[in-house]
């Protein structure tokens, strides 16, 4: 199986036109916070993920927002829910509740 | 003839006194400490053309002479009476003065950079705040705490500003330019020693800001981050490790530095936050005072005969806070002459 990194470049344009929307939509009623990111950084500075692998939580949270969301799921598997991006986001986005959410969305649509 | 008090000697209530005797008004001015100036005074040199401070308080060394007026130090207002007009005062040590009007000018305070506790200040020596760095400026000698002159000097940008964790949710505005302004004055002093700014976003808002901000970078070789420091360490040496994430690259970062900067931003004075509280006068959801509006009244309270003057209100910058305390004091002339109210 073709490994497939989420972070990886796989348009050359963000097509602001074409975004696929639904998860994005579902997660903001879900997790409101998630709109308020000024992308600082800290989230991923401290993450427990991502200083041991390739994780970039605020990147997937933006690449989300403009609706890439293939290899999504297998990119989340990375995230051990420590909870250290919430405690230090200084917009109080409820990080780890938006990465449950996202899971959770996920999961649902494939069970549906 | 009524009976002018403007509380708060710092430069807003200097420059509204200057003004007012100027215009043949006795005032009276309370000051909590036992010398006037306030806040400036923790300032060596002023952005954005590095003017000492001691320039500004010059225009107000010849004020304590002034027959008009009535200097009253080592003096805190706890409590005004708004039941009558004029209003009565009341200081810490019992006395009642009855004023009307009455200028506020109580000005800001900086954030405790101790409640940002993963940054690391007051727990590690390396760790300072910007009013500390100014003070090393001041006296042109910067020092790691191990007593060496710093190789590597990182300035942190937002402490206590623009986060939500510590309640202070508002931009400080001049921390942005504060840091750009003692990068390139460490710089000068310490002609070897890398600089680098960790900021969020850049707000170089005033008309030559934006230059120095270029200059920073072109003669001086200040290297700008974008990223927000998440934690601070310390080595066994007294050497910090500092971890952001470079967002611009989207890879984690850590860096080893000699001395770490917190741009410490302002925020209301306690005394201010109590002052409003036991005095019925309203503040706004940051905690400064709050202003009758946003526009044409920035220096009127919601009670008449009450006015607001300089940082009271919000960051601002010296010049805003003299032109802001000008706006005033002119406000406070039309008051007295019966042509506001």
């Amino acid at each position: 199986m073709a490994t497939f990194d989420f972070l990886e470049i796989r348009h050359l344009h963000i097509d602001y036109d074409n975004l696929d929307q639904e998860l994005l939509n579902e997660v903001i009623r879900e997790e409101p916070s998630f709109q308020w990111c000024i992308s600082c950084g800290c989230c991923t500075a401290t993450c427990s993920a991502g200083n041991h692998t390739t994780f970039n939580i605020r990147r997937i949270s933006l690449i989300l927002r403009r609706g890439e969301v293939e290899g999504l799921e297998e990119e989340l598997k990375k995230c051990m829910l420590c909870g250290k991006c919430t405690l230090v986001c200084p917009r109080d986005i409820q990080l780890r509740n938006v990465v449950m959410n996202i899971k959770k969305i996920i999961l649902k649509k494939k069970t549906a | 003839m009524k009976k002018i008090v403007i509380i708060g000697g710092g430069i807003a209530g200097l420059e509204v006194s200057r003004l007012l005797l100027q215009e043949g008004f006795p005032v009276t001015l309370i000051e909590k400490s036992s010398h006037l100036g306030g806040n400036i005074r923790n300032y060596a040199y002023l952005f954005p053309d590095f003017t000492p401070s001691e320039e500004i308080l010059k225009n107000y060394t010849s004020l304590p002479g002034n027959a008009d007026l009535q200097l009253l130090l080592n003096t805190e207002i706890e409590k005004i009476d708004f039941s009558s007009r004029p209003y009565t005062l009341f200081s810490n040590d019992g006395i009642a003065i009855s004023a009307d009007p009455i200028i506020i000018a109580t000005g800001y305070q900086i954030f405790d950079a101790r409640l940002k506790e993963e940054f690391g200040y007051g727990i590690y020596d390396g760790v300072i705040t910007s009013v500390e760095m100014e003070k090393m400026i001041r006296e042109q000698h910067i020092v790691t705490p191990y007593g060496k002159a710093p190789r590597r000097i990182a300035f942190i940008h937002c402490v206590g500003s623009r986060d939500a964790k510590v309640g202070n949710t508002y931009c400080s505005r001049l921390c942005c330019i504060t840091a750009i302004k003692q990068a390139i004055e460490t710089k000068k002093l310490l002609p070897q020693a890398e600089i680098f700014c960790f900021y969020i976003d850049l707000r170089m808002y005033g008309l030559t800001f934006e230059e120095l901000y270029l200059n920073a970078q072109k003669e001086y070789n200040i290297q700008f981050v974008r990223g927000r420091l998440s934690e601070t360490s310390e080595m066994i040496d007294k050497r910090l490790i500092i971890k952001a994430e470079d967002t611009l690259i989207g890879r984690p970062l850590k860096m080893m530095t000699d001395m770490l900067v917190l741009m410490v931003g302002m925020e209301a004075s306690n005394f201010s936050k109590q002052f409003a509280y036991h005095n019925g006068l309203e503040i706004g959801e940051h905690g400064f005072f709050k202003p009758l509006n946003q526009f044409n009244a920035r220096g009127k309270s919601q009670k008449e005969g009450i006015y607001f003057a300089g940082t009271s209100i919000g960051p601002m910058s010296v010049a805003e806070t003299i032109e802001h305390a000008q706006a005033t004091a002119l406000s406070t002339i039309s008051y007295l002459k019966g042509k506001e109210n």
